[in-house]
């Protein structure tokens, strides 16, 4: 079994504008391993060269933000639902 | 020439035509403004500042419009003074106080409007809009009634009085959303991208925010062209601190100050303090919290630059500090009663934690201090009300006056505030 992920639209163009896609990996790590080698270019638009998920990219695990969990090391279970959010840019 | 070169990327760096946009496409990170430098600093210099007139646009070369005709109220050059009391309760010898209370729609937002909207028209909208805490919704719809433009702002329903007519007076549409500041700014960034307008605080932001620069201008300008030591400034989103640091910062690009090292200090209220928290831990994540304070101009959960203040906190070794409501109440009486300033909760704010930082030893006395009082008290009375002298009520009579008069001549005199 896969988890599923919730791709943002922007993001959309890279697979094949499905919104909702199957990837495989016990961590966010793997899972965003797994989502380049299917969809090439998105692992670039998510992390940035280091590694680090992007400071306005939010990435969430059954509705929790992997910030506040363990990053991109966050354990993702078979049946998870993963979530890649752009954050709102805005403010008062 | 333009002077504007582009809109750059904050975190990417990739770039991207001047137009009516906020997010980079790449890596969604905020949009800034880029410019022209070489071409400014042939043009800029303290004498062509000093001789115009004293409104923001003096500063013309370093706002983000191409036109010379702004959108204006004559806003900005806003009194700046030293301390005549508070300073000596504080034990400061070098206190100053910006007043921002006094602008066209009484808060520091006048600053970023007439931008945002001058250039809004020059971008050819012909529709402006804000989500707002209150003094933004004010002053978008004053210059939008003043500009011509169709004006819709998008407040909290629970906003003080104050605010919602100081903003109805000019005639927008005003939307009030059953909410906190953070869900009326999430439901505007969808109503950004379903309506061609111009959102001075979504698609317009990184204009906006670049008039807020002129409260670090100004500031330099009326020290004497140069940089205080240290400046205490209130954080909602976190644009005006980063603002604040980045005037400075081009004044002495371009040689109209000297180096400079001043320390930037974040007030927020106890309620709501997502930035003094990240700063205090040293984090780089900035935990969303849901706002409860007083303090309503700045209660933003989520704020959109609090990384880079925290940042620009750090950079310059000020610090983050919070206060109670009750702490907030205290600053607006002390400011009233030293100063002669009535300023909202957010001044009160920022006084507090001023009195706090001199209390914990973070400010040193002979340090050359400024504090930002960037909105005016006369819109959020309910903070204070019922704290402050009340009328003793008599007849119109001589002798009840009398009688009254003597009553009071026993009693202490309340609260003796001054050293």
């Amino acid at each position: 079994m896969a988890a599923k992920v919730r791709i943002p639209a922007p993001l959309r163009k890279l697979t094949k504008d499905q919104a909702v896609v199957e990837s495989k990996g016990t961590t966010i790590e793997e899972i965003l391993a797994d989502l380049e080698k299917n969809y090439p270019g998105i692992r670039e638009r998510v992390c940035d060269e280091t590694g680090q998920v992007r400071r306005f990219i939010n990435i969430f695990v059954n509705g929790e933000d992997i910030r506040f969990k363990e990053g991109a090391k966050t354990k993702v279970a078979a049946d998870a639902e993963v979530s890649i959010i752009p954050a709102i840019a805005g403010g008062r | 020439m333009n002077k504007i070169k582009a809109l750059k990327c904050k975190e990417c760096g990739q770039e991207y035509p001047p137009v009516a946009k906020h997010v980079c496409e790449f890596c969604f990170g905020p949009l800034e403004v880029a410019y022209n430098y070489d071409m400014i600093r042939q043009e800029i210099s303290r004498k062509v500042i000093e001789s115009r007139p004293r409104t923001l646009w003096r500063y013309w070369e370093l706002l983000p419009v191409e036109t010379r005709d702004p959108v204006t109220l004559g806003e900005g050059y806003t009194p700046f003074f030293k301390s005549r009391n508070l300073g000596k309760y504080l034990g400061l010898k070098n206190l100053y106080f910006k007043n921002d209370t006094v602008n066209p729609t009484f808060s520091f937002k006048d600053r970023v409007v007439t931008v945002a909207l001058t250039r809004s028209r020059e971008l050819g909208f012909d529709t402006v809009a804000c989500a707002s805490t209150g003094n933004l919704a004010g002053a978008v719809a004053a210059y939008g009634a003043v500009g011509g433009f169709r004006t819709f702002v998008f407040i909290p329903a629970d906003l003080e009085s104050g605010k919602v007519v100081g903003a109805g007076v000019y005639g927008p549409n005003i939307v009030g959303i059953k909410g906190n500041y953070d869900d009326v700014n999430r439901l505007c960034a969808e109503v950004a991208d379903n309506y061609p307008w111009a959102f001075v605080n979504v698609n317009i932001r990184p204009y906006y925010a670049e008039g807020s620069k002129t409260l670090g201008f100004e500031v330099a300008e009326q020290l004497g062209w140069r940089a205080p030591d240290h400046v205490v400034v209130p954080v909602a989103s976190g644009s005006l601190l980063t603002k604040i640091y980045k005037g400075f910062s081009e004044f002495r690009d371009l040689g109209l100050i000297p180096e400079f090292h001043t320390k930037i200090s974040a007030a927020q209220a106890e309620g709501c303090c997502p930035v003094v928290t990240a700063i205090k831990d040293k984090s780089d994540i900035i935990k969303p919290v849901i706002p409860r304070t007083i303090a309503k101009s700045i209660a933003i959960g989520n704020p959109a630059d609090g990384y880079y203040a925290a940042q620009t906190v750090a950079k310059t070794g000020g610090y983050g500090e919070t206060v109670t409501d009750a702490e907030i109440v205290e600053g607006i009486k002390l400011l009233a009663r030293h100063e002669g300033v009535f300023a909202e909760t957010a001044g009160g704010t920022t006084v507090a934690v001023l009195k706090k930082l001199v209390e914990l030893g973070s400010i040193a006395k002979d340090e050359t201090v400024v504090a930002y009082i960037t909105g005016n008290g006369l819109k959020t009375q309910e903070a204070v009300a019922d704290k402050v002298s009340k009328p003793h009520l008599i007849e119109a009579k001589i002798k009840d006056f009398r009688e009254l008069y003597d009553r009071l001549s026993k009693e202490k005199s309340p609260e003796p505030v001054h050293a």
